[in-house]
């Protein structure tokens, strides 16, 4: 279990998370939605310690995760998918996804691994040998997740992973989503704006607004409610 | 027509020591996005040490081996100790730091061994190898010139295309933040990266020491010639810097043979001007956009 508490981070003058606090279970996905500016991206990027915080705590499985340097978060099994589908173009489609297996898979593993992620994202394997420049948006956003899986993650953080996809493709992978993380002993915190696509994957939603936790509940309660929905989320 | 073929034979034998230079200078740039102004200089003290070591009766391949080692650690030293605490602050810093560095280097050697340019030992005969009865203008030393630098740059290509090591150092030049989202240690990486480049730099500096006026300052040229190289080739690409370093070669033995060994400076100037228009990428670096 991720447990955030009272996470504050300042960037000069600026609040971007003021005294954040919510839980993320295993087994299921907790959206976190909200506004451009509230917050959300930089609550990812503190999570796997590329932000350091001004105050508060974050845990996962009774592990503090402050004052870790990215790399041995990492090593705990929290994959971060970052902002605009962080995948390396200059590698190619296979180095991308050899590269998350050192730390963690044994040499003769390695490449069970990445042909099973080539199982679940068929599309990737025509391109194995291509630097991943050469991927569309979708094909990297398939190669980003793909890369945060075959290290198998107990904590998996997705920023914006509809960022820019047809909706087509957006509902794809968040069923693939769905399919790679349910019933499965990890945790997922999904970052959406598109919260509509978001929610319809999750168990848990927090909505950040301004840096604050201003709603923190079931999906299917935060999806009911037309209040909630028209003020926070727009639709 | 057959000065033409010496120059060539020449430029050649020449244009690999700038290569290997041009490795240095590549290998730290990808990974850091510094240009190492001290890099010609750390050779040139390096070289000074295989200079002691040789005068000290050591054989000439222990010295070889010994100093291509120290120059390792002094590329990694330099990384750990001064570049290091720079990071995150401004990008002229450790450029700043780089070119303190020419000159502590440079001053220190003419501390120690004097100002006045002395002879460096050749690993192998300078004298012209014979094809027939004729003498071309490539001797058995440039012969070992051609290997040395081939045997690195093959070394290089094999540690980075087909070893988890080189993986992860493309992925710490290409992309730290990714990479250390990854589980890369990447601190450990840079001061790889910075002693690799040490070795391709000392063995440049030992390379073009017997062929030229050997004390503190004979590398400056070199590193002129050898940044002209390495931009040439697109200061990211190891292949680009032996294409680069082939090419300048060439164009700078042209240029002093033809016009007078004066203007080679100038000719690699001019060369550096060429290129940059025509290619402002360089030739084996693509036009992509780089993070901002």
């Amino acid at each position: 279990m991720l447990e955030v508490r009272d996470l504050s981070v300042s960037f000069g003058a600026v609040r971007a998370l003021r005294s954040v606090s919510f839980r993320a279970e295993p087994g299921g996905v907790t959206a976190v939605l909200g506004a451009n500016g509230a917050g959300k991206t930089t609550l990812l990027r503190t999570i796997s310690g590329l932000v350091k915080p001004l105050g508060g705590t974050v845990s996962f499985d009774g592990d503090a995760l402050v004052g870790r340097s990215v790399e041995s978060i990492a090593r705990m099994g929290v994959a971060h998918v970052p902002e605009g589908r962080g995948v390396i173009e200059e590698l190619t489609v296979e180095e991308n996804l050899r590269l998350a297996t050192l730390w963690c898979l044994k040499r003769a593993e390695r490449g069970v691994g990445v042909e099973e992620i080539f199982e679940v994202f068929p599309r990737l394997r025509g391109f194995r040998r291509q630097h991943a420049s050469a991927l569309s948006g979708g094909e990297r956003q398939m190669l980003a997740l793909g890369r945060a899986l075959i290290s198998r993650p107990r904590l998996l953080l997705l920023d914006e992973p509809s960022l820019g996809l047809a909706p087509l493709i957006t509902a794809q992978l968040m069923a693939l989503l769905r399919e790679q993380t349910e019933g499965k002993d990890i945790t997922v915190v999904l970052v959406e704006q598109n919260a509509r696509s978001a929610l319809s994957v999750s168990q848990h939603a927090v909505i950040l607004n301004l840096g604050q936790v201003v709603v923190s509940d079931d999906a299917t309660t935060v999806a009911a409610d037309d209040a909630l929905r028209h003020h926070y989320l727009g639709f | 027509m057959t000065l033409f073929f010496d120059y060539t034979l020449d430029g050649i034998a020449n244009g690999m020591v700038y290569a290997a230079l041009a490795l240095a200078l590549v290998l730290i740039y990808r990974a850091t996005r510094i240009i190492n102004f001290a890099q010609g200089a750390a050779g040139m003290l390096t070289t000074f040490i295989a200079f002691s070591l040789l005068s000290r009766g050591w054989g000439y391949w222990w010295a070889f081996i010994v100093v291509l080692l120290i120059g390792f650690a002094l590329g990694a030293v330099t990384e750990r100790l001064l570049i290091r605490p720079l990071h995150g602050k401004s990008e002229l810093n450790p450029v700043i730091v780089t070119i303190g560095l020419l000159v502590v280097f440079e001053g220190l050697a003419g501390a120690i061994y004097g100002n006045a340019s002395r002879g460096f030992p050749a690993a192998f005969s300078q004298r012209g190898l014979r094809i027939g009865n004729t003498s071309i203008a490539f001797s058995h030393f440039d012969v070992f010139i051609l290997v040395a630098v081939l045997v690195l740059m093959a070394g290089m290509l094999v540690l980075f295309r087909f070893t988890a090591l080189g993986l992860r150092m493309r992925a710490t030049a290409f992309s730290r933040e990714i990479a250390r989202l990854l589980g890369v240690r990447v601190g450990l990486l840079l001061t790889l990266g910075w002693g690799l480049a040490g070795i391709a730099g000392s063995l440049a500096g030992l390379l073009v020491a017997p062929t030229s006026s050997f004390g503190p300052y004979y590398m400056d040229l070199i590193l002129v010639y050898g940044f002209t190289a390495a931009v040439i080739g697109g200061l990211e690409s190891p292949v680009g810097a032996l294409i680069g370093g082939l090419i300048s070669g060439l164009c700078i033995s042209y240029v002093g043979g033809y016009l007078g060994s004066g203007l080679e400076p100038l000719g690699a100037l001019v060369l550096l001007m060429v290129a940059l228009m025509a290619r402002p990428e360089g030739i084996f670096s693509r036009p992509a956009a780089r993070r901002v």
